[in-house]
């Protein structure tokens, strides 16, 4: 077990290495001088390459990428362009938000979608099941900002039920940060709970067609206790697994959430970075989110184990 | 369902009191125009910094709603018989934030900071001898000749304007910009930098050691009260958030809105939509000197014979009650502007003379590159209505949009398009900073000591020169009319439109001072 | 009498028969193919179908709702909404077919190279799990920051997310095709790679990759939207639909029908390739195929 741990994380390791790699070459892969970016204003040549040697661009590739590893690992991801704050004060600074809106989303989306996952499953071939399915795809296919307006429309505009946007800190109350998360979560998670109904209803097909289920309910166990207790935990291997595949889903679709309902967090950072070819943050914020996605997925990795205990390291 | 909602709200209500530490203090949350990227009013003349250094910063004079200068930190003044040297005196009681008294040092060090950047303040820089501090609190200028818009350049309403800052602040490169941990000036308003929240919030404390006039508030002049204790600067890109958030009572002031979305704060009586500002704004196109094609004056004379102002002022105001068309180089309803000389901008549209003038030209199909800024719409509709005519004309143009902080960046850039430099910009400038061609930047044509993009001509130059010497009301407007006459020739930009940009706040609010630019005290919160 | 020349036997994917029979029994499947043609069909014939110049503004017409003259209305600059709307499907067709092609073309390269070159897959591997480690959008965006708005970057850049996906596929579907009887025979007989990858490993792979394709169209299509919207997209001047919907943000409480045409459009042309996709896989998998 130790084994395959030591393993997986030296995996872990050499993707991120890769990561690193190609997010430290984006300051070099773009057109012009990233001196001439940074130095913006009137510069004149001389200011231009006093950036250069400050910034050592006129060393070697590898040295310069050694150099920002080493800054990396003492958690310096650099300085941004614009604001001359170091990226990781920028990024702290919005964490919060969108912590809390991925979280909320991740657990609305898993409570609802492994349910009707099951119950589809369970009911294969009839209305439910279609119904279900029916609304998945159609899930699937309505981008994060339209559902998000059609919501807006709706529940803060006609209804007045919740505000429009915004983000309120958690401190601030229970309520207030809650109703402020409520629509962005619905739209955020609605993919990525048709994902994992989908995914959950061909898993327990599957596992609803092998023996020992048929055992089970020969045995005379009651239906709900056959689907909880012996189909779903075998089905937690691809459930599971989703679920963290899934996470890039609601990274992805938390910018332009926060974009849509002025949540101050991470995502709309990159926007604005990203219309501002403020490359130390995009530098910094792929970097934090692939090191998340990957960890997360890790995590997944590890916990077959405890949904399969066939599954050996 | 109302029922639910109100039960809800109630519910809500009740679970905030509880879990918040409620603090009676007053909060005026407010809406700035854009997103504050650049602390330093001297390096840029975007109006964000401007009006944040409006904020914590002070001036020796400033303009009220009469637009005559009176003294603001300064006490008393006096000018020599020969015009050649003034004595100012500072008020007493003033302090930096950081406690340090100011001085004349401080002064006289900013004012030359200001004096690099700024079209007046090189203007008073060149009639200078010298500035000495005779003590702490007074100081004198010497100039080479009489300079009538001295006090008119001390007390500058917008940018860029001479704010006054701590010496070694001043002592900066003016072409560097100053940071976060150098924002201590002596205004009404302290900048709280451990809030600052670059593209979401930007936070000030009411100063409490300032002291302030004992005038009424008259623009940038009188008594600067601050009546809250605490303002923040939510940035909301989106135009149509913003409204929801002001409708809703989670801001309490949005500082420009466009015209459009009006009639979504109008149905909601406990907002109030204002014009705040008497003279209306104006909006140009800016064309790159330095590089081809622009660099050549046929092809920009041809777009005088295209541009519609009508679709401008439709596209940035909406329709005809927010805005109208000005042929002038000079704010439309102030005592200089006028119509001369501009018949190819105002006559009937000619596409026919501008193919013809463009073929004169030369020109051979270069890349016309239009920098935009998706967060601003008016700079936005005007480039996408400009793009829309140059390829209507045939010409070779790429529209490539950012956002604000992006342009305003790029826009330093002298570089050619392939190098990231840019053809076009559109941006839009208040009332105040196009009445004269003094303090209409767009006019000077210095080369590289002018605004971006840089013209040059040396006619235009020696009509401004002429404009500055005249001294009463009928020359000065002759030598107006000679230098836009010169303007419509040589076309260091194009004025697109004139309009009023709505301001609009919640009824809880008093003392909301009607102004070109947006001042925050004197303003009470219930 | 005609001798039977011994020739390494072709093979075909019994998969084939069971997915057109599949196909027909899978309504929402035909639906989705038909949507999908008439969009196709839109795109192409955009301008003889009652539309104007979608770049044409006229301010004086701006903000006017649907009427007998404008069907879908004008926007804030009195631009055409339905033409902007028909052309709009000329992007997000041409940028969800050119995305899956290519992705899949350059991702069938790799993969075939890497499931039977050693050295090569451990390292292209690598490189492809660093890549997916990138959210797929955020990679789309970076790479849109190092260039400038054009439709073809919009493409480059969003088939460059999407490729590691289909190497990942290609590269399993390989290496278990490699242990079927026929392949270790014809490796025994001597047959050289390439003649191996064309006639056995490569058809093998059509379905799946056609499947694997729709998903990618689909998720291209809604990519390409999310860029637009944010501005990291197609320029701001080309009629996409989600450069429509993003310049319409403002207005949503005034005019939302600029946002809801492009909207229903995007999400139907989305939907109908999803539809066709999901009737491909069930078709495709066998298990399913037996539960019918």
């Amino acid at each position: 077990m130790i084994v395959y741990i030591l393993r997986r994380l030296g995996a872990t390791l050499i993707v991120m290495a890769v990561v690193a790699l190609f997010v430290f070459s984006l300051l070099f892969l773009t057109p012009g001088d990233p001196a001439a970016v940074i130095a913006g204003d009137v510069a004149t040549p001389d200011d231009i390459q006093q950036i250069r040697e400050k910034l050592g661009l006129n060393k070697p590739f590898l040295v310069q990428f050694g150099g920002w590893v080493v800054r990396l690992l003492h958690g310096d991801l650099g300085t941004s362009i614009f604001t001359n704050l170091p990226v990781t004060k920028l990024i702290a600074q919005r964490v919060q938000p969108t912590l809390s809106l991925t979280l909320l989303t991740l657990f609305v989306a898993v409570l609802v979608a492994v349910p009707i996952g099951v119950i589809a499953a369970a009911k294969a071939g009839t209305w439910t099941d279609r119904s279900v399915m029916g609304f998945s795809v159609l899930a699937f296919s309505i981008p994060v900002f339209v559902l998000a307006y059609v919501l807006i429309s709706i529940f803060s505009i006609h209804l007045e039920w919740l505000p429009v946007q915004g983000y309120r800190q958690f401190g601030d109350g229970l309520w207030p940060w809650l109703s402020h998360l409520i629509l962005p979560s619905i739209a955020l998670g609605t993919v990525y709970t048709a994902l994992i109904a989908r995914i959950t209803r061909a898993a327990m097909l599957d596992v609803l067609a092998q023996d020992y289920i048929r055992t089970a309910n020969a045995k005379g166990l009651a239906p709900r206790a056959v689907l909880t207790r012996h189909a779903l935990k075998n089905a937690g291997v691809p459930i599971i697994t989703v679920i963290g595949i899934g996470v890039a889903l609601l990274i992805s679709g938390a910018i332009v959430t926060e974009t849509v309902f002025a949540i101050p967090g991470i995502g709309r950072l990159t926007v604005d970075a990203i219309l501002r070819r403020d490359y130390p943050i995009i530098q910094g914020v792929i970097l934090l989110f692939s090191g998340i996605y990957v960890l997360i997925n890790l995590l997944v990795d590890l916990s077959y184990r405890l949904f399969d205990p066939r599954i050996r390291y | 369902m109302k029922v639910v909602a109100v039960s809800l709200r109630a519910l809500a209500l009740g679970l905030a009191l509880v879990a918040t530490s409620a603090s009676a203090e007053k909060v005026l949350r407010f809406i700035p125009q854009a997103d504050l990227r650049i602390l330093d009013p001297i390096t840029t003349t975007a109006y964000i910094t401007r009006n944040h250094a409006y904020m914590v910063y002070d001036t020796l004079f400033a303009t009220d709603a009469k637009f005559q200068v009176q003294p603001q930190m300064v006490d008393k003044w006096d000018l020599s018989k020969d015009k050649l040297t003034y004595t100012f005196t500072l008020r007493d009681g003033l302090k930096f934030h950081d406690g340090q008294p100011v001085r004349s040092a401080d002064c006289i060090a900013s004012i030359e900071r200001w004096s690099k950047r700024d079209s007046l303040g090189q203007k008073l820089a060149q009639s200078t001898e010298a500035w000495t501090a005779v003590n702490d609190k007074t100081f004198k200028l010497k100039l080479k000749k009489p300079f009538p818009l001295t006090l008119g350049a001390l007390g500058k309403l917008s940018s860029n304007v001479p704010f006054i800052m701590p010496e070694r602040v001043a002592k900066t490169d003016a072409f560097k910009n100053i940071t976060a941990d150098d924002t201590i000036g002596s205004g009404p308003f302290k900048f709280v930098k451990e809030e600052w929240v670059p593209g979401s919030k930007v936070v000030y404390v009411k100063n409490t050691d300032y002291v302030p006039r004992k005038e009424a508030p008259s623009w940038a002049a009188g008594g600067k009260v601050v009546k809250v204790d605490r303002v923040e600067w939510i940035y909301i890109p989106d135009s149509a958030t913003a409204a929801a958030a002001l409708n809703a009572g989670e801001a309490d002031w949005w500082e420009q809105l466009p015209p459009d979305l009006i009639p979504l704060l109008k149905k909601n009586k406990d907002v109030r939509v204002e014009n705040i500002d008497p003279l209306g704004s104006l909006s140009v196109m800016r064309f790159n000197f330095l590089q081809p094609p622009f660099n050549n004056q046929k092809l920009r004379e041809a777009l005088l014979y295209v541009v519609n102002q009508k679709d401008y002022v439709l596209g940035i105001a909406g329709d005809e009650k927010n805005g109208h068309p000005c042929y002038s180089y000079y704010t439309c309803g102030t005592p200089l502007s006028t119509e001369v000389g501009a018949e190819p901008l105002k006559g009937k549209r000619d596409f026919d003379k501008a193919k013809k003038l463009i073929q004169e030209s030369g020109y051979k199909g270069e890349k016309i590159v239009i920098i935009s800024a998706t967060d601003q719409p008016i700079v936005h509709a005007q480039s996408l209505i400009t793009t829309e005519l140059l390829r209507k004309l045939g010409l070779n143009v790429e529209l490539q949009a950012g956002d604000w902080g992006t342009l305003i960046t790029r826009r330093t850039s002298k570089e050619p398009v392939e190098k990231g430099g840019w053809s076009i910009f559109h941006t839009w400038l208040v009332g105040p900073d196009m009445i004269s061609p003094g303090i209409n930047m767009g006019l000077v044509s210095l080369g590289e000591k002018s605004w971006f993009g840089w013209p040059s001509d040396p006619k235009l130059e020696e009509l401004r020169e002429a404009w500055f010497e005249t001294s009463d009301a009928a020359a000065s407007k002759k030598a107006a009319e000679a230098v836009q006459l010169e303007a419509f020739k040589y076309v260091p930009f194009i004025p697109t439109a004139q309009f009023i940009l709505p301001t609009a706040y919640r009824s809880n609010l008093s003392g909301v001072i009607i102004a070109p630019v947006t001042f925050l005290w004197n303003v009470d919160k219930k | 009498m005609a001798t039977a020349v011994l020739a390494v036997p072709r093979s075909v994917s019994p998969t084939w028969q069971r997915f057109r029979e599949a196909l027909r029994r899978h309504p929402t499947a035909i639906v989705g193919a038909l949507v999908l043609m008439a969009m196709v069909l839109i795109a192409v014939l955009a301008p003889w179908l009652g539309t104007t110049d979608p770049l044409a503004l006229s301010p004086v017409e701006r903000l006017r709702s649907p009427s007998g003259e404008h069907w879908f209305g004008t926007d804030m600059l009195g631009r055409d909404v339905y033409s902007r709307v028909i052309y709009g499907s000329r992007i997000s067709m041409t940028v969800g077919v050119a995305v899956a092609a290519l992705s899949i073309a350059i991702g069938l390269a790799i993969g075939l190279v890497t499931g039977f070159v050693r050295w090569l897959d451990a390292v292209v591997m690598r490189v492809m799990d660093g890549l997916m480690s990138i959210p797929s959008v955020l990679l789309a965006i970076a790479l849109m920051a190092l260039t400038k708005a054009s439709v073809g970057n919009v493409i480059v850049a969003i088939t460059l997310a999407e490729v590691p996906r289909v190497v990942r596929l290609v590269r399993s579907l390989v290496l278990s095709l490699r242990e079927q009887p026929y392949v270790e025979a014809a490796v025994a007989a001597g047959t050289n790679l390439p003649l191996i990858l064309l006639r056995h490993i490569l058809p093998n792979t059509v379905a799946p990759l056609l499947v694997q394709g729709t998903y990618i169209c689909a998720s291209a299509m809604i990519t390409e939207a999310l860029l637009s919207f944010i501005g990291a997209g197609t320029p701001p001047n080309v009629p996409s639909w989600g450069n429509i919907m993003a310049e319409a943000r403002s207005m949503f409480q005034l005019a939302a029908y600029l946002i809801y045409f492009p909207g229903v459009f995007l999400s139907l042309t989305v939907l109908a390739v999803n539809l066709l996709g999901d009737g491909m896989r069930d078709a495709l998998d066998p298990r399913l195929a037996r539960r019918m």
